[in-house]
């Protein structure tokens, strides 16, 4: 009983870190209907900056978190306004072709500049080893990871519900040219929702390279799962991308754990089932 | 997607004789398939190189019924070159050593797939049939690399047993009767191809991926033509996958890996879709790059090719070949206004 329950948190672990790298992806899919596969390469920056700020200038893990999250941010939103913007117009077809191809040059890149073999953490002494909580042995990341990860789903789903901006956002995921109508600067609000999306992109792959490993291949390796996750999400709700996450993070883990043999065959396959019966998935509207 | 709008003067012909100015071959065509046999006799030419490259060639025009023709943009189609390629494995290992018959097996196969395949996404678009296709390529390559008892998993089928062809021509390490035999069943594919979307099919093809709405109300059947579209594109992905197998000897779960996937896309799109030579016009330009960059250096290609991807999305958005025609045109038209 006790194993189960701990396989089931290591899911629900590895469900929150899917959230956070694939959040941003799925809000900008929704409002401006552009399918960002580059959303893993940014989250393969993010692994790559932790390392660099913790292992060659030792800053602790806890501030080098803020500075992934700016710093990709960043980077992302100059992506954008440099490429992305004049592609939002093209059919899907075009843009994964676009995004593959800077997935593709930032393989490359990282290989350059990082080398291509899998990066060495010294993660702080706190947070390594393992716990008691309620007759249950975890590991003190993962237990990190879940708080992190549940923060920032009440964050985002407050911050959208509630704040000035997230009606703002979500204006121009429900409709963009009504809201432009309406005196909002769409470009703008889509241009910072770009830089949360990324940002967290970047947080998900620095909290991530620990657990998953980061190496120049990372973005080929979690670009499917991301993509699962908007997909079977739905693209443009917070809710039903936390709810992919979390249920296609425990069904990796159980599955792996209990069916080894069958590795992500049974993922695949509940994906494409899904797919085929809500093609718009779980809370998405149709296009 | 480029748009092949009829030209002003065919609209006032009769069906028969439209369908005919289609069929008719212009030079520049003989001349593209001349060349490339031509390229046999070539001194210094690696011939297994332009095999390879006559093999992609013929995939990624199998690519094009789908997503030129059709409209349908696919991220698994190398479910059916694996597919074919694994058949035409399996036949070589288990004694079925005869390279045609099995290549028209390995077809079957792979277009059986495909049909099911077309039955299964017809009602599907965007974002969820990218999805879909996508993820049955990561199934057959899951699978195909767990049964190691079945297909050898990493190592791919051991002990494949090729006869001559036709019981004359011996596959040999120069790649002589590997060139021929891939250039003359491409070629048989290619005209078959080429009949096939000049014919009322092709022009229905072509009106469902424009609008679709109005072909169902001209009563044309617009979800079966997807299965049968599916169908055939299949069984000639299946027919390049076969060839490579019966040329190398080998074959490996990378022949079914989502890479391949994105690399034929990459392919036609390089090429331009809709026009049955811009598979072989990106394959050439594809190939040939990824053989001189991987030479100069082993590690870093890949960022050459993801920037050649990037320039041609954003510069020559239909393709080179398309972008080309698209120049040739407005010189054509701009000469009778010199002054002469």
């Amino acid at each position: 009983m006790a194993s189960i329950l701990t396989v089931l948190f290591n899911g629900v672990a590895y469900g929150f870190l899917l959230f956070v790298m694939s959040v941003g992806l799925s809000v900008t899919l929704g409002m401006m209907n552009f399918v960002n596969l580059a959303q893993a390469s940014f989250s393969m920056l993010g692994g790559y900056i932790l390392v660099t700020a913790m292992q060659s200038h030792g800053l602790p893990f806890l501030v080098c978190l803020p500075i992934v999250f700016v710093l990709v941010g960043a980077v992302s939103v100059i992506v954008e306004r440099l490429i992305f913007r004049h592609f939002y117009k093209t059919d899907d077809l075009t843009q994964v072709l676009l995004t593959i191809g800077l997935v593709f040059m930032s393989i490359a890149m990282a290989t350059y500049f990082w080398g291509g073999s899998y990066q060495r953490f010294d993660m702080p002494s706190w947070i390594i080893g393992q716990k008691e909580i309620f007759g249950l042995t975890l590991e003190t990341y993962r237990i990190f990871l879940v708080g992190f990860g549940a923060v920032m789903a009440v964050a985002l789903i407050f911050g959208l519900e509630r704040t000035q901006l997230g009606a703002m956002v979500r204006a121009c995921v429900d409709n963009r040219r009504v809201a432009g109508a309406c005196g909002l600067n769409t470009e703008l609000i889509f241009a910072f929702t770009f830089a949360i999306g990324g940002g967290l992109a970047g947080l998900g792959g620095a909290l991530s390279a620990n657990l998953l490993g980061l190496d120049p291949n990372f973005p080929l390796r979690y670009l499917v799962y991301i993509l699962i996750v908007v997909s079977v999400g739905g693209m443009g709700t917070i809710t039903g991308t936390l709810i992919a996450a979390l249920t296609l993070g425990i069904a990796d883990v159980l599955g792996k754990y209990y069916f080894p043999q069958f590795g992500s065959f049974i993922i695949y396959l509940l994906t494409v089932a899904f797919m085929l019966w809500r093609p718009h998935g779980l809370l998405g509207r149709g296009a | 997607m480029s748009v092949m709008e009829p030209a002003p003067a065919a609209v006032s012909q009769s069906g028969h004789d439209y369908f005919a100015t289609l069929a008719r071959w212009k030079i520049w065509e003989i001349l593209f398939w001349a060349a490339l046999a031509g390229c046999y006799f070539v001194p210094e030419m690696d011939r297994m190189l332009m095999s390879r490259v006559i093999i992609w060639g013929l995939f990624a025009m199998s690519l094009d019924i789908l997503l030129g023709y059709r409209g349908i943009p696919s991220l698994g189609h190398a479910v059916f070159f694996g597919t074919g390629a694994y058949v035409a494995g399996f036949c070589g290992k288990y004694g079925w050593s005869e390279p045609i018959s099995a290549l028209f097996f390995a077809m079957a196969v792979a277009a059986a797939l495909g049909w099911l395949t077309g039955k299964l996404v017809q009602r599907v678009a965007g974002v969820g049939l990218l999805m879909v296709t996508l993820g049955l390529n990561l199934i057959l390559f899951d699978f195909v690399l767990r049964s190691t008892d079945l297909t050898g998993g990493d190592d791919g089928l051991q002990g494949i047993v090729i006869a001559p062809v036709l019981n004359m021509f011996r596959f040999d390490i120069y790649g002589r009767t590997a060139f021929w035999y891939a250039l003359v069943v491409s070629f048989i594919l290619f005209i078959a191809t080429r009949i096939l979307v000049n014919s009322p099919f092709g022009l229905a093809l072509i009106g469902a991926r424009e609008n679709p709405r109005r072909m169902i109300t001209l009563g044309a059947p617009v979800e079966g033509d997807v299965s049968r579209a599916f169908m055939i594109a299949a069984a000639i992905a299946g027919a390049a996958g076969a060839l490579l197998t019966q040329t190398t000897q080998t074959v490996a779960p990378p022949t079914l890996s989502f890479q391949r996937s994105a690399d034929v896309l990459v392919i036609l799109i390089i090429g331009g879709a809709g026009r049955l030579y811009g598979g072989f016009i990106g394959a050439i330009v594809f190939i040939l790059l990824q053989d001189y960059l991987s030479s100069i250096s082993p590690v870093y290609w890949y960022f050459w090719i993801g920037l050649l991807l990037v320039v041609i999305v954003s510069f020559f958005r239909k393709g080179l070949l398309p972008s080309l025609d698209a120049l040739l045109q407005r010189f054509i038209k701009r000469k009778p206004d010199a002054p002469s």
